[in-house]
């Protein structure tokens, strides 16, 4: 076996791929997990340039720049984009390169699946992204999708353009991209464990990859299903969303935000293992409570099952649903502070530096709880009622998706990149891209609560006088925050071209894991002998 | 329905406003930055909650944010250069997942107190049916007391002008912003106190008694808001939400709300202003709208096509402009200026036909628009922008088609 294995070793070594075909059909957990976090990186800078165009437009009130149609159009596929486009491929990209190397295994265990599921990515999101070019520069500028990246019926089935067809097609294409990478992390998890790895002593990355895959793979269906509702009512004569044929458009609330909520949870988990990785690193001291880490990340992620009508507490629920609902989202809020208590229990009397990947890390904590607990505060129904489609709820969801997740992928990539590219991210750099962002993205973020309180609702192209104060900073604090990111871009440029100081195969003296065993940057092919976990 | 007449109601009621002599119902002074505080019983306990809440989630951040800052200071390596090996507790560990679970309860309680009053829509004395359109809210009175047949409705746009909110500062190319000539050098005007939230027919209601709302919608989802009355409903085509209302006698006043959910390209276009007045008041307005809507409608012909093309594009200006542009260069509704649909002679009867029913996303006007509004309108959209169909359409008209 050991002969076998030393033989086909070598005779990869020897023909390691070069140029466009390296990348095209590459079957390497390495190359396709630098891949997606590439194309995270494009998404992130295409969704922030729409989120520009949104913050431009309400920098004072009337309209200025673009008109309201196209307006709705930035704000869908900044939605889209994002969430689709950036955050859920960025860590897919996270769990291609780490996963395989913090249990010692060889590579992903499906790596020509591998490859279809990134190179679906492309494609899916030129049919969604060539809508806008259209609507933009295109003759008589066609509609891009418009209905907000929810996509409420009837606004998106009877009064949707003519690119919902082909939004409808990318969503498709990325939930079996999605599903295909979920299944390829449970296979490896299950499957490729070093011996020695019990589940219980996997890193907490790899636990909460898990178990995100776990929910990716419950949840994709339905939207595809969703949109499959979708495209019949469109085309094929159904009614499922339409009362004037028997059907019900809150029910495609239903079933859009049974996916969507544990899609939040997709989105934050793997950010939670980022976090229990980096923290104890820095703070040279054991992660406090691995167990209760898991057991409450394994409650999240039950409990996203069963609060998903709490998006929807305006659309007339019975009393009782309403109750039920408005319970179990509040109970969410005892294992997501049992997260964040077991992160400042695990700071506390530590020894702590704060290297780049640590100030991103315990900025996501404060900020992430933030976030959690004005999710708290819509928890409870009466008030959502006024909360509810405000900027106060675009304010909630993105201090916990750019202030929690990207902040953790910005941690991770300042944590692994020497690993990935052998040199160490430039310091310079690193800091003016974390004081930047910090700083900004608070500007950015904060007033909204403000103006979410005080009554302006969401997606508006224009608006009162009265919120017009905290909007021209809110659009100042957008652009600092946009133009900080070229920073990052540096980074990484200064990266991949192997610029800086050379890195030691472990960089950071807390730091603990089979990654950290392998040469940095780390060889083509590792752990093609399993190593001994004791 | 006298929509002119309401016209002039809501520019007197406006130019009041701002001349400041309405300061009760000054929406835009009293908060940028904090819930608003309600004027509706129940809005008030919601606000009260609100606060209860914030304060508890800010006292539970600091508390963290302090641990965090205490240790970033003490615990780092130059202070603190040996770290600590615990990595358990039990007991802590059961102590933060308790506390946190006695704190859910207690905010539990009143949470659910308040959320069965807000449910509770029975003994109204007044209902009226609340209809999201796009873009524009529909009002119709249903039942007022002992009247079970009030028989009052009537339609409420913005009243914002749009040379108040259109600025654009591109000259042209990238993004599509109306027509070429709407580009250049349009005069950006200061924008009146109520801009965004004024319109032309304020849905009127009387304090110190319970008004029901029947929440529902000809398109799209929308949603009905009006902060001082305690939170929203989903106005959902084919379904109708129910919610409620009791303004307290003292508060009259006017208030303000916006659509809440997104229903496409002009969702932050259509406001709701709510004039609260007294009872007494209010009878004497209910009883003057019955009688109009009960007098036979207005077919005086019009002298000529200018008098016609003079009315419809005031109309025009309210009710179609938003759909079908400005210039009639089209939109979400069907251009006009060159279009043979306006133009054809083949198309007059279709015209009035769709105009009255509808058609597709194109709402219904009948009983919204009078006969005389309707054939002015179609008159204007038929000669205005070279169309120069020359037809002029008489209220007689419109009446027969109806």
């Amino acid at each position: 076996m050991s002969t076998v294995a030393a033989a086909h070793d070598d005779h990869d070594h020897h023909h390691a791929p070069t140029g466009l075909k390296r990348w095209l059909f590459s079957t390497n957990h390495k190359d396709i997990g630098t891949l997606y976090l590439w194309f995270s990186f494009a998404m992130f800078l295409a969704g922030g340039f729409m989120a520009m165009i949104i913050r431009a437009e309400l920098i004072e009130p009337g309209m200025q720049f673009v008109d309201p149609e196209f307006f709705n159009q930035m704000t869908t596929v900044h939605g889209l984009t994002m969430v689709f486009g950036a955050v859920m491929p960025g860590f897919v990209g996270l769990a291609n390169w780490m996963i395989p190397l913090m249990i010692g295994a060889p590579d992903m265990a499906l790596p020509r699946m591998n490859n279809w599921s990134f190179w679906i990515l492309p494609f899916a999101f030129a049919i969604l992204l060539s809508s806008v070019l259209l609507s933009a520069f295109g003759h008589g500028n066609p509609s891009a999708p418009n209905f907000g990246w929810t996509f409420y019926a009837p606004l998106s089935t009877k009064y949707g353009p003519a690119s919902t067809d082909l939004f409808i097609l990318s969503v498709h294409m990325m939930g079996i991209s999605s599903i295909m990478g979920a299944i390829n992390v449970i296979v490896t998890v299950f499957n490729l464990r070093a011996p020695g790895m019990t589940l219980m002593k996997m890193p907490l990355f790899v636990w909460t990859w898990l178990i995100t895959a776990f929910l990716l793979i419950a949840v994709m269906p339905v939207l595809a299903g969703a949109v499959t509702m979708m495209l019949t009512d469109r085309h094929f004569g159904t009614s499922f969303f339409d009362a004037a044929g028997g059907g019900d458009p809150v029910l495609f609330q239903h079933v859009f935000w049974f996916f969507g909520h544990p899609e939040v949870y997709i989105m934050i988990l793997p950010a939670f293992g980022i976090v229990s990785a980096i923290i104890p690193t820095f703070a040279r001291k054991q992660l406090f409570g691995y167990a209760s880490m898991v057991y409450a990340t394994a409650s999240i992620a039950l409990l996203s099952f069963v609060v998903w009508a709490h998006h929807m507490f305006t659309v007339g629920m019975p009393l009782a649903g309403t109750l039920f609902f408005m319970y179990m989202t509040m109970l969410i809020s005892v294992p997501t502070g049992v997260k964040v208590f077991n992160w400042v229990a695990t700071m506390w009397r530590g020894s702590m530096t704060f290297e780049l990947p640590m100030k991103w890390a315990i900025t996501f904590v404060i900020l992430f709880t933030c976030g959690g607990l004005s999710g708290l505060m819509l928890a409870i129904t009466p008030v959502d009622f006024q909360y509810h489609d405000t900027y106060f709820v675009v304010a909630h969801f993105h201090y916990v998706l750019v202030s929690g997740a990207v902040f953790t992928m910005f941690a991770a990539a300042y944590y692994w990149l020497p690993k990935w590219s052998g040199v160490m991210p430039s310091k310079l750099l690193g800091e003016l891209h974390f004081w930047n962002s910090l700083i900004s993205v608070n500007l950015l973020f904060f007033p909204m609560h403000f103006v979410g309180l005080a009554g302006m609702p969401r997606r508006y192209a224009d608006y009162a006088l009265q919120f017009a104060d905290y909007n021209f900073w809110i659009s100042i604090g957008g652009f600092w925050f946009g133009l900080s990111q070229l920073f990052f871009l540096a980074v990484c440029l200064q990266c991949a071209l192997k610029k800086g100081e050379k890195a030691e195969a472990k960089p950071w003296d807390g730091a603990e894991g089979l990654e950290w065993e392998v040469p940095s940057p780390a060889p083509f092919h590792t752990f093609d002998t399993p190593p001994v976990v004791k | 329905m006298q929509s002119t007449l309401f016209h002039r109601m809501a520019v007197g009621l406006t130019s009041l406003m701002i001349s400041g002599l309405a300061t009760a119902s000054d929406w835009a002074e009293r908060s940028d930055h904090n819930l608003r505080p309600g004027v509706t019983a129940v809005a008030q306990e919601v606000h009260g909650l609100h606060n209860t809440v914030l304060w508890i989630v800010s006292i539970i951040g600091l508390l963290v944010f302090g641990l965090i800052l205490i240790s970033v200071i003490r615990h780092r390596r130059s202070k603190h250069p040996t770290p600590a090996t615990f990595h358990e507790n039990i007991f802590l560990e059961v102590l933060w997942t308790i506390i946190p679970f006695i704190i859910l309860i207690a905010m539990a309680v009143p949470a659910t107190r308040v959320l069965i009053e807000l449910d509770d829509t029975a003994d109204s004395e007044l209902t009226v049916k609340v209809t999201g359109y796009r873009w524009r809210w529909g009002y119709e009175y249903l039942t007022y007391q002992d009247d079970n047949d009030v028989g009052v409705s009537f339609i409420s746009s913005l009243a914002t002008p749009p040379e108040q909110y259109q600025n654009p500062v591109l000259s042209g190319g990238l993004f599509p912003y109306g027509t070429a000539k709407d580009r250049v050098g349009a005069p950006s005007q200061d924008k009146d106190h109520n801009y965004m939230l004024e319109v032309d027919n304020p849905l009127v209601i009387p304090s110190g008694q319970k008004v029901r709302f029947l929440v529902t919608s000809d398109d799209v989802i929308h949603s009905f808001w009006i902060p001082d009355f305690g939170g929203k409903k989903d106005a959902i085509p084919g379904f109708v939400n129910e919610t409620w209302a009791l303004v307290p006698e003292g508060q009259e006043g006017t208030y303000y709300g916006q659509c809440a959910e997104l229903c496409g390209k002009n969702h932050a276009f259509m406001p709701i202003e709510v004039k609260v007045v007294s009872q007494s008041e209010f009878q004497e307005w209910l009883a003057q709208r019955k009688e109009e809507a009960a007098a036979a409608p207005d077919l005086t012909p019009f002298e000529n096509l200018e008098a016609a093309m003079a009315a419809g594009e005031k109309v025009y200006a309210s009710q179609c402009a938003l759909c079908h542009g400005q210039n009639g260069e089209g939109g979400i509704g069907l251009p006009f200026a060159g279009d043979d649909f306006a133009i054809k002679p083949e198309h007059r009867e279709e015209h009035i036909h769709v105009v009255l029913e509808g058609r597709n996303a194109m709402p219904a006007f009948k009983g919204q628009l009078t006969p005389k509004d309707i054939a002015a309108v179609i008159t204007y959209e038929r000669n205005a922008w070279g169309n120069d169909s020359g037809d002029l359409i008489q209220p007689e008209d419109v009446h027969e088609e109806e």
